[in-house]
């Protein structure tokens, strides 16, 4: 299969993260206006929305897409709302892709939006005996940060990574996102101060596992062709590649929220843990390699993941995403800044608009409109996320 | 004891002396899950649709481990009083070739894992309602 071709980043928007509790279309609408207004596009023109669904937001959560498309005033759009966790975002932006690629429109609104509760993400409320997600919190108290611990001890025992490894990462990402207008965080902290942090699953502390958020973000696609026709001279940023891949059995790591992985008894594991699967998808439909990236956004629901997800996307071998981030090759100035937004460390997690939010800073890094945390002469850059039960969610995009 | 006791889960684990794990394996292709699969089997190179129940190995080797510090939230059911932080380890059984999640025994904390090192397979209690007290399997540490 040869390279797919592009479709233009016309508009990106978002609303401030945070914790209001307001209904999670207000903060949409927001967003979509502010990337409509971005793209210079009338909300009339738009011929597609597809919305990254909430769940714990009743019946308008479902079926995000038309709840926020009445809300900007319904315009006879068709819509598709889509869940996948947290690779919602990615999985709405491929369906107005793939939309867009087909000739079937030239416009479309990508848009997810999120309140959230305090504390720990519960699973939906209900004696449920089948799903997973609610036995492992009935069964073994197993959190979300249980797992981000079981991966962060996993470093710690396999590469020798240390607290203060893990530490550094916070560190790195509070300073990036410092002059972040739309973060939730911003604020520098020291090694000390995430240590000092009350532990919440060994070895992870609180200022080490990102928080649960309020917030939106929202993007505007368009074809090439329209981009050129309404755009003018100025060139579009590009999503060259979209990568929305599910495991391969035998998957041999333990994901969220299983109780167990697939065994390998019968059938060897495939060449690619599924991590590691989701940006070598976005790498082969671009024809792009990691050598080639200006920035990357991962997703670091821990300060731990984060390092894991340097060797997923191809930045460095296996245990060596320490040495990666120590040598300052990951922080604001580096080969290879991860994260310039301040990631999740920053912003906290809003489900189904984080893997938007991420496409959205790339396009401001690649614009060369990030201020404050440019990265220069960006000129390609990832975004990377997964989504429990098995949902990969990757994005490459260039200048 | 004085209460009487059942399987927080039906069907998933024995509550004999020596307890062990109860999963399923396709009789096609031998493939092991846990917990049971029925109706088809879940490798993408079998069509097998019929499943023995098995024991698993009632040992095995820490793969990784944690801790829960802070009360997780609902439907989990704290044990009466205030809450005591307990361990997670994510076993790996060689015979079987996976990985399982589970509670660490009582009285044990992280301080007592270690990677790689083995533990056994218990049965425990996991809270008390009406009078009733709800069993769970767990994972304990094997003195060397």
């Amino acid at each position: 299969m040869s390279a797919p071709e592009s479709v233009a980043v016309l508009g990106v928007g978002m609303h401030e993260w945070g914790k209001w509790g307001r209904p999670f279309q207000d903060y949409g609408v927001d967003a979509a206006l502010a990337a409509l207004d971005d793209a210079g596009v009338a909300w009339s023109d738009v011929q597609f929305v597809a919305g990254g669904e909430t769940v714990r937001n009743g019946y308008p959560g479902y079926v995000a897409a038309a709840t926020i498309t009445q809300a900007l005033g319904w315009n006879g759009a068709r819509v598709a709302s889509c869940y996948a966790a947290c690779a919602s975002g990615v999985t709405a932006l491929d369906a107005a892709r793939a939309r867009i690629l087909a000739g079937l429109c030239d416009v479309a609104l990508v848009v997810g939006a999120d309140t959230t509760p305090k504390g720990f993400l519960a699973p939906v409320a209900g004696e449920r005996w089948d799903d997973p997600d609610w036995l492992r919190f009935r069964l073994l108290g197993a959190t979300n940060p249980t797992y981000f611990a079981l991966y962060a001890r996993r470093r710690m025992d396999l590469y020798g990574a240390t607290d203060a490894d893990f530490a550094k990462v916070k560190v790195k990402n509070a300073r990036h996102g410092l002059h972040n207008p739309r973060a939730r965080y911003r604020k520098e902290v020291t090694v000390e101060e995430v240590l000092g942090s009350p532990m919440v699953a060994d070895p992870l502390r609180l200022l080490e596992i990102c928080a649960t958020s309020d917030g939106a973000a929202a993007v505007v696609l368009t074809s090439m062709g329209y981009a050129r026709q309404h755009a003018g001279a100025s060139s579009p940023v590009r999503i060259r590649a979209v990568s929305t891949v599910t495991p391969r059995f035998p998957n041999t790591v333990i994901e969220m929220p299983n109780f167990s992985t697939d065994s390998a008894a019968a059938l060897a594991p495939p060449e690619l843990t599924f991590r590691d699967s989701i940006a070598a998808g976005a790498y082969d439909e671009a024809g792009i390699g990691p050598d080639e990236l200006s920035l990357a956004e991962v997703y670091d629901l821990s300060t731990a993941l984060e390092l894991d997800w340097y060797e997923n996307i191809g930045l460095c071998k296996p245990g060596e995403a320490e040495k990666l981030l120590n040598d300052g090759d990951t922080t604001l100035g580096g080969r290879i800044p991860v994260n310039p937004s301040g990631g999740l460390a920053c912003f906290g997690e809003a489900v189904p608009a984080q893997a938007i939010a991420q496409i959205c800073e790339v396009t401001w890094q690649l614009r060369g409109r990030a201020l404050g945390r440019q990265v220069e002469g960006a000129t390609a850059g990832l975004t990377v996320n997964q989504g429990l039960f098995g949902h990969g969610s990757a994005v490459l995009l260039t200048t | 004891m004085s209460t009487t006791s059942v399987p927080a889960v039906e069907g998933w684990f024995t509550t004999t002396a020596e307890p062990c794990l109860l999963g399923t394996r396709c009789t096609t292709c031998g493939t092991v899950f846990f917990p049971k699969a029925s109706g088809f089997c879940r490798n993408p190179e079998c069509r097998g649709r019929e499943f023995d129940e098995v024991e698993l190995s009632r040992t095995g080797t820490v793969w990784s481990y944690t801790d829960a510090q802070y009360q997780p939230p609902p439907p989990y059911i704290p044990p009466a009083g205030e809450h005591v932080p307990f361990a997670i380890a994510a076993v790996e059984l060689a015979a079987e070739q996976m990985v399982i999640l589970g509670q660490v025994a009582d009285g044990y904390g992280v301080d007592d894992l270690a990677v790689g090192a083995t533990v056994e397979l218990v049965v425990e209690p996991l809270y008390e309602a009406d009078g009733v007290e709800h069993l769970i399997y767990r994972w304990k540490p094997v003195s060397a």
